[in-house]
């Protein structure tokens, strides 16, 4: 697979996962 | 040093974060979204123009602005009482808040760790401030650009959390 840090697009498109991740983990920490 | 937790300290704090955070991102993205791109479609000889006189200005005031945001950041957590809480990621106390200023901490850590020890040294040998082989030299180009690369990724979510954290 290629390296998604080759184009810019891939890592603007890893930094929105990464993104989304980080509100999720924020979202659900500490429930329960 | 209870003037530095005057509100108005705290607030010049912030602006001086802000301001060196600008400067630090703001060239990050000019490296990423102009200069590397760019690069290719400039003809050979006109290319020392960006390799001997622009990238290392650029790079100046990029690597000190990386320290500068980090240190006017890290004062700011310890003048607003959660240095250590949000460096913990919030787990010390079961905050979110913590949690999520605690994220843009670490991802502006690790990204200033980058510029000073990984973008740096190599963009010296890139641009043969460091006299490398030119074998050297393409790879520590490479690896410059990478990071760089990687650096822009993680400022997305890191941007993000340094905003947020007032949702939380």
């Amino acid at each position: 697979m290629k390296n998604p840090l080759e184009k810019l697009e891939g890592a603007l498109t890893l930094g929105v996962i990464l993104t989304v991740v980080m509100v999720l983990i924020i979202k659900y920490a500490f429930a329960g | 040093m209870n003037f530095l937790m005057d509100p108005y300290a705290v607030f010049f704090v912030r602006w001086l974060h802000v301001l060196s955070g600008i400067m630090w991102i703001g060239l990050l993205w000019y490296f990423n979204f102009v200069q590397i791109p760019s690069m290719p479609k400039i003809p050979a000889e006109q290319k020392p123009a960006i390799s001997k006189v622009i990238a290392p200005a650029a790079l100046f005031w990029f690597r000190w602005a990386a320290l500068s945001t980090i240190i006017w950041g890290l004062i700011q957590a310890w003048q607003l009482g959660y240095v250590h809480d949000a460096l913990a990621l919030g787990f010390l106390d079961h905050s979110k808040r913590d949690m999520s200023i605690g994220f843009g901490m670490w991802l502006g850590l690790i990204m200033a760790f980058n510029v000073w020890f990984i973008i740096w040294p190599n963009q010296k040998k890139a641009l043969g401030i460091t006299p490398v082989s030119p074998e050297e030299t393409a790879k520590a180009g490479r690896m410059a650009m990478l990071t760089s690369r990687f650096n822009t990724m993680l400022s997305v979510p890191m941007s993000y959390s340094m905003v947020a954290v007032h949702l939380n």
